[in-house]
């Protein structure tokens, strides 16, 4: 019996000639034309002016609103065509981010000269984006917590209240931001008690059981806020602000000094969460533990892990921090808590976990990117802006949607997320 | 040679019943919970009213009164929710002495089942996509737009009677399903999740609402405030006992919804399409490789579903509101859901858990009116009840009841993203 061998012709399919980095080049050349043409048409008479400043006082930069707009436009169409070049496969993220720059600033362009106040203070826009970035990056850490340890925690909303209400509560029964803050992780740690214990214990559906813990949550805080908050604010409901803290030297930086390094420790603390839980899922042993029961528990058991324990921390600890997310509601501009003023953020940061593709770091790119989008429709409503501010307001959860819809590429979550696990 | 042993003589059929009834069944498991979820929601009057809570100031000193205090401000509460849900035993005296009316004896289960009407819609919107392996958390943002296709066809469009009517609840049907196609094209087209584009289109829908009813073609000329205009008489679901007393909100949306119950349990357990949709919420591959398309699945049944939960939130506009404002359905989408977990995912068990928990609305409603205890218990209890029944093993454990033998609950399956 002949075994033939036979040089092996190495069968590659050449790439197709439509690969995803020519489709979306192409897409975004078209958009950055129309947008070009379209706002362009739009656009009023007036200059559009942008500073760095917090205020509108000051040096500006200004541009012909019209010119603005078809310029961007264009910028945008002309980054589209880079994705056509060899190498734009391994860039793309990068790539696509450069090309949609522009065109936002084209929108911009038109937004502004046919507004009522046609200056835009970037550096108060820059700070909006990271104020408003701070619960969605807690919350985003949280899930990230949670979904890299194979529990999904749909629930972050319903921390979010529960902390808020906490901070606000505690904060004014004991005259202090910082009880408030303990108070509000510890109403979060409660929350993820109960999806922990029904999710890994009584191995009910876990998206299931979050949507039903948002739902009582809202509940309680809504019925405690009813009796007790409602009747009486001043005992119940005034809590004071947490104090801003200033880093000397480097508040004075241009743009980002006096937005990160002049402000309350929310925002501190946010960094420092980022770096903390990246180091910690990547470099440390706990991490690899983590990323291990996730992706796969059994195998993880074999070897030793424990990893019904490890589940139950890791979404305990991610409760307290979406508790926390939910006292920056209360505890910084607006000091009181009202129903409602959660607003599906919670949503929007799970958005946040799933673009930033379960990386801490992705997490927080992903929140300064739909707080952007917040800010941006706050002060365009300020500003007498052309469109409705309802549509306005739908920015940031339609952008959520074109983001999962993995318009900017596939994310793939932790392989065990989601299923419990069962010894043996 | 062994003897033979008599013959054990066999338990009677009562003795059996009892057995069986003290075990972990899905009734039992249910009612159980609802008594549990009762007792929490106990703990919580107490905590919220500044009366009893002084009274545990001197527990020590006095427990009497504050066990008595308790008591009183539990049972008032709830015998309110009853009074209110059910029936008033002293309305049933009276009408019957003469002083009072059959009406009055009848408004609450009335008012009970105006309620449950649009959450036997939003309830079968969840539970079946959730057969087919959908978390359809968009109930609440479908069943606005259909508030919306209907309100709108109810008074910018006139025609007569009949006509009106099933237009309006067809535009309803149909505009919630447009906004149930969105997720469900995108699940099949790019995989993504649609637990999170349908609660982001919820909050799309909330805001679009809001812009709709302030436009000049459909604001109320005659009032300030953000409300629509009324829809027409011809397109309003008529009260089923305006005969007896124009009062009693019951109308014909609870017909209607049971005839949809019916039509959703056919299409579920006896077409074709049914039958697909459950094998692959069951086992999508397996549905692959026997020749089933799970995308074209997925797109239909949102879209069916949405024009169910479109249909809830007609329901709402045509027999209870008449007119669209920006909180028109209320949390209708979200107890929807709950409904259609509490019902287990199967048509009879939506409309029962329905009809539960529009009483407890209903009763809820009383409650504050009456006995001072916020509308918002009601929620919490309906959670509590959801979550001890999701998770029978904790009430199976709580009072000890012995495994089923048959019609045991596995609890909702379990599955991720």
């Amino acid at each position: 019996m002949s075994v033939s061998v036979e040089a092996s012709v190495a069968a590659v399919e050449p790439a197709p000639f439509w690969s995803r980095e020519r489709r979306a080049g192409l897409g975004l050349a078209v958009a950055g034309v129309l947008v070009a043409v379209g706002f362009g048409l739009l656009a009023g008479d007036r200059s559009a002016s942008f500073t760095l400043a917090e205020t509108t006082a000051g040096p500006t930069v200004s541009i012909d609103g019209r010119l603005g707009a078809v310029l961007f436009g264009l910028i945008g169409a002309a980054a589209g065509g880079l994705l056509w070049l060899p190498g734009a496969k391994r860039w793309f993220g990068w790539l696509f981010a450069i090309a949609v720059v522009p065109m936002v600033a084209s929108f911009l362009c038109w937004q502004l000269s046919d507004a009522t106040l046609s200056v835009m203070p970037l550096g108060q826009v820059v700070r909006s984006s990271v104020l408003l970035a701070l619960p969605l990056i807690f919350g985003g850490l949280a899930g990230v917590l949670g979904e890299r340890s194979g529990v999904i925690n749909i629930a972050i909303e319903g921390q979010f209240v529960v902390g808020a209400f906490s901070a606000a509560m505690v904060a004014t029964l004991l005259a202090s931001v910082w009880a408030g803050i303990v108070a509000a992780a510890v109403a979060g740690l409660l929350i993820a008690a109960l999806l922990a214990v029904l999710a890994i214990r009584y191995l009910v559906d876990q998206i299931v059981v979050g949507v039903v813990l948002i739902v009582f949550a809202m509940g309680l805080t809504g019925f405690l806020f009813e009796q007790l908050m409602r009747p009486e604010p001043g005992r119940y409901n005034q809590p004071s602000r947490v104090p801003t803290w200033q880093v000397p030297v480097l508040s004075e930086l241009p743009l980002v000094g006096p937005v990160l390094f002049r402000t309350n420790i929310f925002v501190y603390l946010a960094l420092a969460l980022v770096v903390a839980v990246y180091v910690g899922l990547f470099h440390t042993r706990w991490g690899l533990r983590t990323r291990a029961v996730g992706e796969h528990p059994a195998a993880a058991d074999t070897v030793g892990v424990a990893v019904l324990g490890l589940r139950y921390r890791n979404v305990l600890v991610g409760g307290m921090l979406a508790g926390i997310g939910g006292a920056t509601f209360t505890l910084q501009a607006t000091t009181n808590y009202s129903h409602g003023m959660t607003a599906g953020l919670g949503f929007i940061a799970l958005a946040a976990m799933i673009f930033g593709r379960w990386n801490p770091v992705g997490v927080l790119l992903a929140a300064l990117f739909f707080g952007f989008l917040r800010a941006l429709a706050f002060y365009l409503g300020t500003i007498g802006s052309p469109i409705p501010s309802q549509f306005l307001n739908m920015l940031p959860y339609l952008a959520t949607i074109a983001a999962v819809a993995g318009l900017v590429g596939r994310a793939r979550a932790p392989a065990a997320d989601g299923k419990p696990y069962v010894k043996g | 040679m062994s003897e033979e042993r008599p013959p054990e003589a066999q338990p009677s059929w009562s003795a059996r019943f009892l057995h069986h009834l003290w075990s972990a069944n899905p009734v039992t498991v249910t009612a159980l919970a609802v008594v549990l979820a009762l007792l929490v929601g106990g703990v919580l009057i107490i905590l919220s009213d500044a009366q009893v809570r002084a009274s545990y100031g001197y527990f020590f000193a006095r427990p009497g009164d504050a066990l008595d205090a308790s008591w009183a401000k539990i049972s008032d509460a709830y015998a309110t929710l009853f009074r209110g849900a059910i029936v008033d035993p002293g309305d049933i005296a009276r009408a019957l002495d003469g002083t009072g009316t059959w009406a009055a004896v009848l408004r609450p289960l009335s008012e009970s089942l105006t309620s449950a009407a649009p959450l036997v819609f939003t309830g079968l919107a969840f539970s079946l996509a959730f057969r087919g392996g959908l978390f359809n958390i968009g109930v609440q943002g479908q069943a606005i737009l259909g508030a919306i296709g209907a309100g709108l066809v109810g008074f910018l469009l006139p025609l007569p009677v009949v006509v009106h009517l099933l237009v309006v609840l067809l535009a309803g049907a149909l505009a919630g399903a447009a906004w149930g196609f969105v997720p469900g094209i995108l699940k099949a087209r790019t995989g993504a999740h649609e637990v999170i584009t349908t609660i982001m289109l919820n909050s799309v829908a909330a805001i679009f609402i809001g812009w709709v009813i302030v436009q000049s073609w459909a604001q109320d000329p005659a009032r300030q405030d953000p409300i629509s205009r009324p829809v027409d008489e011809s397109a309003r679901l008529p009260r089923l006992l305006a005969w007896l007393d124009p009062g009693l909100r019951v109308h014909l949306g609870i017909v209607v919804a049971v005839v949809v119950v019916a039509g959703v349990a056919w299409l579920l357990n006896r077409s074709r399409f049914g039958f697909e949709l459950r094998a692959v919420g069951m086992n999508p591959n397996a549905a692959r490789a026997a020749g089933m398309s799970v995308t074209a699945t997925y797109v239909q049944l949102m879209v069916i579903a949405g024009a169910l939960a479109g249909l809830g939130g007609a329901t709402m506009v045509l027999g209870t509101a008449y007119a669209l404002t920006a909180l028109v359905l209320g949390s209708v989408g979200f107890d929807g859901i709950l409904v259609g977990l509490l019902g287990r995912a199967k048509p009879w068990g939506v409309l029962a858990a329905a009809l539960l928990f529009g009483a407890l609305q209903a009763g809820g409603r009383a409650m504050q009116v009456g006995a001072g205890t916020s509308l918002e218990l009601v929620q919490v209890i309906q959670a509590l009840i959801v979550i001890f029944v999701a998770a029978p093993a904790l009430v199976k454990a709580t009072f000890r009841l012995r495994p089923a033998r048959a019609g045991a609950i596995t609890g909702v399956a379990a599955r991720g993203w």
